[in-house]
């Protein structure tokens, strides 16, 4: 049996995939005798691909909005098998169109997972890049920032970005790309960076912050770490304050505890004085 | 000496953290390529940062200051505490809050004070941050400010304009609490304030005759908090008065913070916290009042003493002690009655409906909606699966208890 290749990018972008999938829904090729094969991801052994079949023009392959959504969502994940089960969904929906409703079934969740974990990298990439600035030229602030995504996200989240930090200039470096805003136009590149050092004078005082919000008498450290998993802490400049917390909490806590109730300040009796509604007083 | 912004940051921050509020979802969608200025806002609210304690950190959440005319005593800023004292000015909570927001620490202000001079003394300097915020700078992030109990209803409709999310903490499950607690605050006064704002809010949600719109009054609604654990109120007292609150003012949320050592504690506070885990507990009876379909009464009905268990989640709890209506079949139970499942959440059985529309479900289906197959199989039947019936085994109590533990000595 004859098998077919169908040659996609690598960074998420849907659109190949999509023309891809169409032509090789319409020429009637069964999931399983296409290959899907990411760029530079080549191997040898069959150096010269089989010509596909002639289209059939009466095939009209249909999607719902519904289910292209949730699959160019799915196709931003890194996984090297998306393509694959992304066109085998899409074969098995032309006759089964009730399919994405089953969500019991192995394909359809696989996808949705896929799908969850791109929306999970995207939502906590645009909670935790931290923009440090720069010299700024022409009256602008410029900021820099990076980040290590799991996922093709960048297209993804570039316009939450924009349309936040609108007044300023903007780089965010990543292992997979770039996004850049200059106040007009959002630019979005793939090719990978690599990091750099980024000092910012505030992060010390956010560090400040961070340790005076956290309460040592209720340490909840896996609370902590499945919403903030450890492989971001590099890059937070927050987190290089955790160990020392968590190591002087329980005195603190001790600290508190054994504190007598000193004599009120001298304000306290004043105020009383002042306030008529203020019953006797209980010292 | 004036003390450094490093220092006034340190005690605010520090005075401030004893409010549980971090919420900056639900709010109307802004967004500053629209509308110019800094910072967007509406969705679903992001969460920049978890501390150990394993709150999430959204907003920068401060007190203007900590100087205060009350003296209740749960409260570390309370006028009788030795803690330090400090202050920022307007200008400084402006700046902190556009700078932070600038690096994406924060997702915008949680703005409260300790009461100075007068009530509409305090709420006026609230009010000018954030107007400072919304019309000097153009700043479209979030905005959550604490109302100041029996501030003038000019200064009340003022915030709104410019707020997210407005607050006032009902600080105690009952009234004799906070009659014990607070001497100086009354019960019926932050009802007629939390009241006020619900008619400003829902005022700003009609159109008139014309079909305009009146302005937008604090989009992401209003809510509260009660301690608990520091009075004697039982959980069952805590949910009534949360079910309440919710009912009677339309609140958004009811924070419940386990009452938490503060530095220079007051004598009338019990000696020892109540466990973190009774807090936990009053969240999931939170939810199930609020997304399960439940009503308060019934999780605390098997209850004597009024306390929910500590081992077993409230869920399960029902579950047991309602174990005749189960098992559900899977395949034909009701959305109502799979909502009461333990181990079925909202989503999951929203999936089951939709799914069994096509296929029978097994309970091995259940794996792939992220469901803990252990957890459900005693509750459910389905194709090929039909528990023990659950009033037969008496030891089953122990099958979902925790086991047991050495206790801690103090």
């Amino acid at each position: 049996m004859t098998r077919f290749r169908a040659r996609v990018s690598a960074d998420g972008d849907s659109a190949c995939w999509r023309t891809l999938a169409r032509r090789a829904l319409r020429a009637g090729i069964a999931p399983e005798r296409l290959d899907w094969i990411e760029d530079g991801k080549d191997d040898d052994l069959f150096p010269v691909d089989a010509p596909w079949p002639e289209e059939d023009p009466a095939r009209a392959p249909v999607l719902s909005r519904a289910a292209l959504t949730l699959i160019e969502t799915a196709l931003c994940h890194s996984d090297p098998v998306r393509h694959d089960l992304a066109y085998r969904l899409v074969w098995r929906l032309q006759d089964e169109a009730g399919l994405l409703a089953v969500s019991t079934d192995a394909d359809v969740a696989r996808l949705r997972r896929m799908a969850q974990a791109v929306r999970r990298d995207s939502h906590k990439m645009t909670a935790f890049v931290r923009f440090r600035e720069q010299p700024g030229c022409n009256g602008r602030r410029r900021f820099c920032a990076w980040f290590e995504p799991d996922h093709h996200i960048l297209r993804r989240v570039a316009p939450f970005f924009a349309n936040r930090f609108t007044d300023m200039d903007w780089l965010i470096a990543t292992p997979r790309g770039s996004i850049a805003w200059d106040g007009e136009t959002l630019d979005v590149r793939s090719g990978a960076f690599t990091r750099p050092e980024l000092a910012d004078d505030l992060d010390q005082l956010w560090r400040t912050y961070y340790g005076a919000t956290f309460n040592p008498a209720r340490v909840k450290i896996q609370a902590m770490k499945s919403e903030m998993p450890r492989k971001y802490w590099r890059n937070l400049p927050e987190t290089n304050d955790i160990p020392a917390l968590l190591a002087g909490a329980d005195a603190r806590v001790r600290r508190m505890a054994a504190q007598q109730a000193a004599p009120a300040p001298a304000f306290h009796h004043s105020l009383r004085k002042r306030l008529p509604r203020v019953p006797e007083d209980r010292d | 000496m004036k003390r450094s912004m490093s220092d006034r940051l340190s005690i605010l921050a520090d005075a401030a953290k004893y409010d549980a509020s971090c919420a900056s979802s639900g709010t109307d969608k802004r967004n500053a390529r629209k509308a110019g200025g800094l910072g967007s806002a509406g969705g679903g609210g992001i969460c920049h940062a978890y501390a150990p304690d394993g709150r999430c950190i959204s907003l920068l959440k401060i007190l203007l200051t900590n100087f205060c005319v009350y003296d209740c005593a749960y409260c570390i800023n309370r006028s009788s505490s030795n803690v330090e004292r400090a202050r920022f000015s307007v200008e400084d909570v402006v700046w902190l809050t556009l700078e932070f927001y600038r690096r994406n620490y924060i997702e915008g202000l949680f703005l409260s004070s300790g009461i100075i001079r007068s009530s509409d003394y305090t709420m006026e300097q609230l009010v000018r941050v954030a107007r400072e915020l919304r019309l000097t700078h153009r700043f479209g992030g979030y905005i959550h400010l604490k109302t100041i109990p029996d501030a003038s209803p000019g200064l009340i409709e003022e915030a709104g304009l410019y707020a997210d999310r407005l607050s006032i903490n009902v600080e105690m499950p009952t009234e004799q609490g906070l009659a014990q607690y607070a001497p100086q605050k009354e019960a019926a006064g932050i009802r007629q304030a939390m009241g006020d704002v619900r008619g400003l809010i829902d005022a700003g949600r009609d159109r008139s005759h014309g079909g305009r719109r009146p302005p937008r009054f604090a989009p992401g609604g209003q809510s509260t908090q009660m301690i608990v654990g520091a009075d004697a109120a039982s959980d069952r007292d805590v949910l009534t008065s949360a079910t309440r609150l919710y009912n009677g003012y339309r609140l958004r949320r009811v924070y419940y913070s386990a009452f938490s050592p503060i530095p220079d504690a007051s004598a009338l506070l019990p000696v020892r916290p109540p466990p973190l885990v009774r807090e936990h507990r009053l969240y999931q009876a939170d939810w199930m009042v609020r997304f399960y379909g439940f009503a308060a009464d019934e999780i605390t009905a098997a209850i004597p003493d009024g306390m929910l268990s500590l081992d077993l989640d409230p869920k399960l709890a029902w579950a047991l002690a309602n174990r005749a209506l189960f098992p559900l079949d899977l395949n034909t139970a009701s959305r109502e009655m799979l909502l009461r499942v333990p181990g079925l959440g909202p989503k999951a059985v929203q999936a089951l409906l939709a799914a069994r529309q096509h296929r029978t479900i097994r309970v091995e289906d259940l794996t792939r909606l992220n469901v803990s197959v252990r957890k459900v199989r005693p509750f459910v039947s389905a194709r090929g699966w039909s528990p023990t019936k659950l009033a037969d085994r008496h030891d089953l109590g122990t099958l979902f208890a925790p086991k047991p533990q050495q206790m801690s000595l103090l």
